[in-house]
């Protein structure tokens, strides 16, 4: 995974709730068995829009999509975060996010930045008045910045650390496996096997 | 191996004694290491997964954990057939070959234990009281039912248990739903989570577990109980679960994968419970009594109203945030506000899903419209859950009721519920649907989705509107 430290760009006003992964990318766009190549799925129904924001040239060029409450709800699909990072998106700013979209989105090393709404608006309307506002979203601090305005967002120490040294999380769970085989010498026998097949 | 204790005196709640049972590794400003009993898989979320373990040249650890079926992308019609899209075959074939190559037990197409991955763990009996389940699925926590910690993941994390049979996880808070009182004739558990999901929200789970409890919990079967715990998902919950009882002992007797050692694993499962003095982050109280059949008008699960009520108005919603969103909603489900929901005229009427494509969903709606004549123009998919559940609807002649009815026979995957597969909805199609999820073209592009309970999807499919049995 790349080393996320910090990162400066423009934004994208996403003004909607209840943004669910099934708008982020429909089924449809599911069958590929590659990470890549997903963009052309985000947010397909809305791109026929004129007027939807991706389509509007001055946003074309963001990088950090501002958006509203619960957003990533829904299905575990983590090619939603992977049709975000295709199309360009290295941060996604908002009040709430979805419990599993957030945690692929950290997996997968998009920053999910969770902001207090009164701060989301603020965003909204600075970006709106200035597309080509330049926004910095900043791990080591925990901070967005732009203009004079300057957010502290939390996310907990051991998610940063991961994401500031690019590890990869199994390669770190594997250092453990003294703890797991520990724990499967004293597992009761009675837990079910799908091997052998009983039928 | 160093185990988090809790430091109160007072007594544990279910979820937190599945989880500290399965702590391999904790460590301070560190997520808990757990240690989970079974993976699914099936063939949407797994192959980058797959294609990650070869990469970096790492095995499955643990393939006899771990049981793959193919539900998602799947036809349910002429399934022996060569899949038609080119793409959807791919992604069979890829699952089939990576069950090969790492050595992992699969049911395709055809096989009897094919079908919805959420379907097939409990009829093979491998979902048991006091495990740990994921799958790359949100709707893995329908395993909640018998009181396990079960929960969707990503493609990453699938990778993450194949390899190393854990998850680091941050332990979830608790929330109890406690559902009291006696269910008036023709309203479901579907009824109860619906009525759930609109009371606190789509993200009034956010970073619970949720213990479903109280008599009219209790009162369920099992089926009723993995129908509730399904949907926990979509009001934002990690897990939802229900602590086991004799009804959960006697469904798993007998099934293929039951255990062994009945007596020991009986006496396990039997501590499975809530204590007494044991105190839930958060509590909401819910009576039975008062319920009704319960429909969507809007485009997430929150935004649902019993049968009897009208499309909601806008402008008397206070939260603004709320109310833009139900201006939204009214205006993609092109629904004036006050209208009777039973005014509201259905296109299709779809039977299935993980959340209500079971035995006992597929006998109440059959019960419904025995003898009786579809409604004209309208189309009714019945889609079983596994192959196994359509096997055991046909010996009972259901098969040929839905067929004698002017309903669609198919054979089973998860179908309408996601629109991955042929069976979509069209642009403005409206259906009313036992599944889980009414977002914005969840079923086809441009498709109108009420959720519903099976009674109300029978009731619904003979008059043409949303309608219950009580309608009839």
């Amino acid at each position: 995974m790349e080393k996320f430290i910090k990162h400066v760009g423009s934004g994208v006003p996403l003004r909607r709730s209840n943004v669910d992964t099934d708008q982020i990318i429909p089924a449809v766009y599911l069958k590929r068995v590659t990470r890549s190549g997903f963009e052309d799925g985000l947010f397909s129904a809305w791109r026929n829009d004129p007027d939807f924001v991706l389509n509007q040239e001055a946003f074309k060029k963001g990088t950090i999509l501002v958006a509203g409450p619960e957003f990533g709800t829904g299905s575990s699909r983590e090619h939603a975060v992977w049709a975000l990072q295709n199309y360009g998106f290295k941060v996604v700013i908002s009040s709430r996010f979805a419990d599993i979209f957030r945690g692929n989105s950290l997996k997968s090393g998009l920053l999910t930045v969770v902001l207090p709404q009164e701060s989301v608006e603020s965003l909204w309307v600075a970006i709106e008045a200035n597309p080509n506002l330049e926004i910095t979203v900043d791990l080591d601090s925990r901070t967005v910045s732009y203009s004079e305005v300057t957010v502290a967002f939390a996310l907990d120490d051991y998610t940063r650390w991961r994401l500031m040294e690019g590890l990869d999380d199994i390669g770190l769970t594997l250092k453990q496996t003294d703890f797991i085989d520990a724990f499967e010498a004293k597992r009761p026998a009675y837990k079910p096997k799908t091997l052998p097949i009983r039928i | 191996m160093s185990k988090k204790e809790y430091t109160t005196e007072m007594g544990k709640t279910l979820a937190q004694k599945i989880w500290e049972d399965h702590v391999v590794r904790s460590a301070e400003g560190e997520p808990d290491l757990l240690y989970i009993d079974l993976q699914l898989i099936h063939e949407v979320t797994s192959a980058q997964a797959f294609d990650g373990l070869r990469l970096a040249g790492r095995k499955v650890r643990r393939p006899d954990l771990t049981i793959a079926t193919e539900d998602h992308n799947t036809p349910t019609i002429d399934i022996l057939k060569p899949i038609a899209d080119p793409v959807s075959k791919l992604q069979i074939d890829t699952l089939r070959n990576n069950a090969k190559e790492f050595g992992i037990r699969i049911h395709s197409l055809g096989d009897a234990d094919q079908g919805v991955v959420h379907v097939v763990g409990p009829q093979l009996g491998i979902t048991q009281p006091g495990m740990t389940i994921v799958c790359g699925d949100s709707h893995t926590s329908t395993h909640g039912a018998f009181g396990a910690i079960a929960f969707g993941i990503g493609t990453s994390e699938v990778e993450h248990v194949l390899a190393t049979q854990t998850l680091p996880s941050n332990r979830p808070k608790t929330m109890a739903i406690n559902v009291e009182g006696t269910l008036k004739a023709g309203v479901t558990a579907k009824d109860i989570i619906l009525a759930i999901i609109a009371k606190i929200g789509t993200g009034g789970g956010q970073g619970y577990i949720i213990e479903y409890r109280g008599s009219a919990i209790r009162a369920l079967s099992m089926e009723g109980r993995m129908t509730i715990c399904n949907m926990s998902i979509e009001a934002g919950a990690r897990a939802g679960l229900i602590a086991p009882d004799q009804t959960t002992f006697d469904y798993i007797k007998g099934k293929p994968h039951a255990p062994e050692d009945w007596d020991a694993a009986l006496a396990y499962w039997k501590s499975l419970y809530t204590d007494a003095d044991a105190a839930f982050d958060v509590e909401i109280n819910l009576d039975a009594d008062e319920l009704e059949p319960f429909v969507t008008w809007g485009t997430n699960p929150g935004q649902g109203l019993p049968l009897n009520a009208a499309v909601p108005n806008p402008a008397d919603i206070a939260d603004a945030e709320e109310r833009g969103a139900a201006e939204r909603a009214l205006q993609y489900m092109g629904l004036e506000a006050g209208t009777p929901l039973k005014k509201i005229a259905i296109d299709t009427v779809f039977l299935g899903s993980c959340t209500n494509g079971r035995i006992e969903d597929l006998r109440a709606a059959a019960s419904v419209i025995e003898g009786k004549k579809i409604a004209p123009k309208l189309r009714m998919l019945v889609v079983p859950g596994s192959e196994r559940v359509r096997q055991q609807a046909m010996k009972e002649g259901l098969d040929k009721v839905f067929l004698d009815f002017g309903a669609e026979w198919r054979n089973a995957g998860c179908s309408m519920c996601l629109g991955m597969n042929p069976d979509q909805l069209a642009v403005g199609e409206r259906s009313a649907s036992t599944s889980n999820r009414n977002f914005e073209g969840r079923q086809g592009k441009g498709g109108r989705t009420h959720l519903v309970s099976p009674l109300v999807a029978a009731a619904t499919a003979i008059r043409g509107t949303l309608s219950s049995p009580a309608d009839l």
